[in-house]
């Protein structure tokens, strides 16, 4: 009979791999040893952002022993047809965004593989670039489907009719820059061919998926793919799928017959990864004099890219959160010779609920009524009620003077400011396995990524008590794509997807009577849930000080509270709120890819001029939660947490600005220049 | 990055080979040179070089030795007492990391932080003369009001830069043909139509330390940046400020991060000497520098902000 143990769910558990990662023990894709015939590659982006590439000449000087191959569409294997055509690397002579990749040179070394690629001459035929998105663009389109899978457009009621009789209107655009994912660990790929079968070692946030996507391009069965994800360094969402690196690295391994290390260079990274789009949003809203919503309206125009559609769910939101008779929503999207944008961290959620929830705290202010006050009396949740309400008494929010421009402490002006978030629930199915070892220890194996963020500590804690042991007698073995499929590190639904087949398959082993193994797999009940209008809800309160001499914006006080279901590590699900949150920050003063539209890409392409917050950015930060606050769909009773701190917290901190200053940034980063006229 | 060699520098008149480029803290030179910026064939490090002291001068002034590291720089005991402005400057530049490897020689020749000449494939008349400059109708939000040409609009980035301005620093330098001397506004170049050419100094001469007269008033920095730390400025004020029973007696003024080299406010001081030390003296003398400016679409605001930042900072002072 086994003593029951102190449950692990619930414990602030360190991260199991914390201890290698800080001495260096932990490997990342681009560290392994793979031979001593390692070669490595390095990528000749393009210079233009639209034309022809009609030819690549190598500088015989140049092409030295130490160069293996210099791979082009001229000479490059030929691809099967996948359904992502960013990773038709090498197949054409279009050129559809600068940065592209054009060719790949392999050598024996990374310098010579680096100095010959800066020394091909490209000969291109370049075309006019169209890169600038705009509301007044002719060529906007509706697209059939948002991401990932929702209608482009909405309409209950009539909205125009009820906006136009609505005694209280706000009407306003708001505007978010591209935003760049830039995860510490580059995307990186070593490849190498053992016979017919192709390993890559590789950092992404879903080794089956990029297992499945490399075996489609290069024709081989799917168990002839095997993805070795054993660390990764962030992914954001830029590594839901496999990118460019490890289709460019396994077609170099083929070549040269060697195992190839490509380790995309930071630069890189902002070009040929994705990003998010840009967005422009128009918000009007209609509400009573007493404050309730009679009419939202919400269109989003983002761009999408010359090679496929992809359309953020900007104002996906919107179609949930409050409560109107008549409420609209539509996307527009602009084909532009630009890299195709991706998911980046809450893709839709995080710049929509910057034109929402800014609009919001305009019409409290049109309304003369608390912001806070405002978004209750219109939440389509009692959860998010909650998070406003207990957030407000814990932030301190009561004895706030409502006029903005009030408080002053020497050269700072100082405001708050307040924002609702909300994130879907999510599952996806995935499945486990788990075996009693002749130690008496348990393996648990599931081919799930590790981003970071703890996810192979919480899988431990989760799988000890299924199986009623304690936590240290569990070995949990994720990022391998030959493991039991794992659905992707993405949309908040790991922990939940994952651990649902966890705990399935402990508790088969342990329900089993003896058995040594059991597998479960979660997808039939998965499928048999209803996921919609499951979510996630919080509220972001900020503390800004605006310099009133300088324009400088600091952040005092971040504070988030959320009803995210049952919280499985304190520990790990704190780093993950306030990572949101500090993200928001981000994406509220400081990221911005700087668009010059005459070279036809961004210019700010390194950490030094692609800035993200700093410890000094902020003095306070604080998330908390609500134990009570309902629980998830899945045996652990959890909802996703990874995303919804980037959710209003960059309108919390907009909000904020304008109740210290009077002004009122409309396109985001409120960078100084903006605000300092105004001063 | 293009293969080089390295050697080390171990006497003062070693001598510098076609096609070489003295390597000191590497914090800036290395950086360019894995872009492909810069593509010395060979690097003569002269960290090795007794140039690392700080000693007092016979006026009562300072020589900085130009190997003397940034961080020893800021938390040097006189430096604090009496040229606090260097300090502060020094402090609100890089990191820990970085200022423990920059030194006082390299911090003044560290290049422009304009992204078109940070990125080789970019045109851009200092980096490939000729090839023209985006700059002028792209990204300037964070480039040259004063001070600039047609050809070129970079800031010079160094925050130690405009605090040694302001303090009237003099650069000691070595060379081929002897030693010389000449005050730090000398060392730097306007781009005029030969951006590429950007120091006063020959093929072979080494900066070998930063002497600063005695005697200052009371002295401040002021540095504005996009985000509280590890972030270039986009505007900033190195003032020395004496007043006497309320005038202003003496006013040294420099300004970073709105021209191609640190900017000696020499219009601002003058309109200020012997005027009331008031605010609306010190915002006519930041309006009497600030008239020549000639900003573009997006970098207008660095004409507020300096303005404000002169006001702010004297204020402080007086």
């Amino acid at each position: 009979m086994t003593a029951t143990s102190e449950r692990a769910v619930g414990q602030p558990l360190r991260r199991i791999e914390g201890p290698d990662k800080v001495t260096g023990a932990a490997r990342y894709a681009a560290e392994y040893q793979v031979g001593d015939d390692l070669a490595y590659g390095w990528v000749a982006q393009s210079p233009v952002a639209g034309g022809t590439l009609t030819g690549v000449t190598v500088d015989p000087l140049v092409e030295a022993d130490d160069v293996l191959a210099v791979l082009w569409h001229g000479n490059a294997p030929r691809l099967a047809e996948g359904d992502d055509p960013e990773l038709a690397v090498l197949q054409s002579d279009r050129i559809s965004y600068r940065g592209q990749a054009l060719a790949l040179v392999v050598a024996r070394t990374l310098e010579a593989a680096r100095a010959a690629a800066a020394s091909l001459q490209l000969s291109i035929d370049p075309s006019p670039a169209d890169t600038v998105l705009s509301f007044a663009r002719d060529d906007l389109y509706t697209p059939e489907k948002v991401n990932p899978d929702f209608p482009s457009e909405t309409s209950t009621g009539d909205v125009s009719a009820a906006f136009d009789a609505a005694p209280v209107r706000v009407d306003v655009t708001y505007s978010t820059p591209a935003l760049h994912n830039s995860p510490m660990e580059p995307h990186a790929t070593t490849a190498l061919w053992e016979g017919d079968e192709l390993v890559l070692y590789d950092s992404n946030q879903h080794p089956p998926g990029v297992a499945a996507t490399l075996a489609t391009l290069f024709e081989l069965p799917p168990e002839r793919v095997h993805v070795i994800t054993e660390h990764v360094g962030g992914g954001f969402g830029s590594k839901g799928t496999a990118r460019p690196n490890a289709v460019l690295a396994a077609m170099a391994a083929r070549v040269t017959g060697r195992p190839v290390r490509l380790a995309l260079p930071r630069q890189a990274l902002f070009s040929m990864v994705g990003h998010r789009t840009p967005t422009i949003q128009q918000l009007r809203l209609g509400a009573t004099p007493d404050g309730k919503l009679t009419a939202i309206d919400h269109l989003a125009v983002a761009h999408t890219s010359r090679l496929f559609e992809f359309a953020e769910q900007t104002a996906v939101t919107t179609r949930h959160l409050y409560e109107a008779p008549a409420v609209r929503t539509g996307h527009r999207l602009a084909r532009l010779d630009m890299p195709t944008p991706r998911w980046m961290r809450a893709p839709g959620e995080a710049p929509g609920m910057v034109g929402l929830e800014c609009a919001m705290d305009e019409l409290a202010i049109a309304l003369s009524l608390d912001p806070i006050e405002l978004r209750v009396r219109n939440a389509s949740s009692s959860l998010l009620t909650d998070c406003l309400r207990h957030g407000a008494d814990r932030f301190g929010w009561h004895d706030r003077d409502p006029r903005p421009r009030q408080r002053r402490d020497g050269d700072w002006w100082i405001g708050t400011g307040v924002a609702s978030a909300t994130y879907p629930a999510m599952v996806q199915p995935s499945t486990a396995r788990a075996r009693r070892l002749s130690t008496g220890d348990y393996e648990v194996s599931i081919a799930a990524a590790d981003l970071g963020t703890g996810a192979r500590t919480v899988l431990t804690q989760i799988a000890a008590d299924a199986l009623d042991v304690p936590h240290d007698r569990v070995r949990v073995r994720i990022g391998d794509s030959t493991l039991p499929f794992a659905s992707v590190a993405g949309g908040s639904s790991g922990t939940a997807s994952w651990g649902w087949a966890v705990t399935g398959a402990c508790r088969a082993l342990r329900d089993s009577g003896g058995s040594d193994e059991a597998t479960f797999d979660s997808s039939d009940l998965v499928e048999q849930l209803n996921q919609e209008g499951k979510h996630a809800y919080g509220a972001h309160f900020a503390e800004v000080r605006v310099d009133a001499v300088t324009g400088e914006v600091r952040v005092t006080r971040l504070y988030g509270l959320y009803a995210a279901g049952r919280i499985l590590n304190p520990r790990t699900a704190r780093s993950q709120f306030i990572g949101g949150m500090t993200m928001g920050m981000g994406m509220a003063l400081h990221e911005e890819g700087v668009l010059d539209p005459n070279v036809g890409t961004w210019v700010n392409h390194d950490l030094a001029e692609y800035h993200v917050p700093t410890h000094a950015d902020i003095e306070s930060i604080t998330a908390e939660w609500l134990d009570d606050a309902g629980e998830g769909q899945n045996p652990m009773g959890s909802k996703g947490i990874g995303e919804i701190g980037i959710v209003g917290s960059p309108a919390a901190i907009v909000n904020a600005v304008w109740h210290a200053t009077g002004v009122r940034v409309r396109d985001l980063p409120v960078r100084l220049d903006k605000l300092l006229p105004h001063l | 990055m293009k293969t080089f060699t390295y050697r080390t520098a171990t006497a003062l008149d070693d001598g510098l080979e076609p096609g070489a480029t003295f390597l000191a803290g590497g914090t800036n030179l290395v950086d360019l040179m894995k872009l492909g910026v810069a593509t010395p064939e060979v690097l003569v490090d002269v960290t090795k070089l007794p140039l690392d002291e700080v000693t007092d001068l016979p006026d009562g002034g300072l020589r900085i030795g130009a190997g003397v590291r940034n961080s020893d720089l800021a938390a040097h005991p006189r430096v604090r007492r009496d040229y606090p402005v260097l300090s502060q400057a020094v402090l609100a530049g890089a990191s820990g990391q970085l200022r423990n490897m920059a030194t006082t020689g390299g911090n003044l020749l560290q290049r422009t932080r304009c992204r078109y000449f940070m990125d080789a494939t970019m045109p851009c008349n200092k980096h490939s003369p000729g090839s023209g400059c985006p700059a002028r109708s792209g990204d300037h939000r964070n480039l040259a009001i004063l001070g600039g040409s047609s050809s070129c609009i970079a800031t010079h980035p160094s925050d130690m830069a405009v605090a040694l301005t302001a303090l009237d620093a003099v650069v000691q330098v070595s060379g081929p043909a002897g030693a010389r001397s000449f005050p730090l506004g000398d060392l730097y170049l306007l781009p005029g139509e030969t951006p590429h050419r950007e120091f006063t100094l020959e093929h072979g001469e080494l900066i070998t330390a930063v002497d600063l007269p005695g005697g200052s008033g009371s002295s401040a920095y002021r540095k504005v940046r996009d985000r509280a730390s590890y972030a270039f400025a986009v505007g900033s004020v190195a003032a020395v400020l004496t007043v006497a029973e309320g005038t202003v007696t003496d006013v040294r003024l420099a300004f970073g991060a709105v021209a191609p080299k640190p900017w000696r406010a020499h219009a601002a001081e003058e309109a200020l000497r012997g005027r009331p030390a008031t605010r609306e003296s010190f915002l006519a003398a930041a309006d009497a520098e600030l008239a020549a400016a000639e900003p573009l679409r997006d970098n207008a605001f660095k004409i507020t902000l300096i303005r404000n930042l002169v006001a702010s900072v004297l204020e402080g002072l007086s």
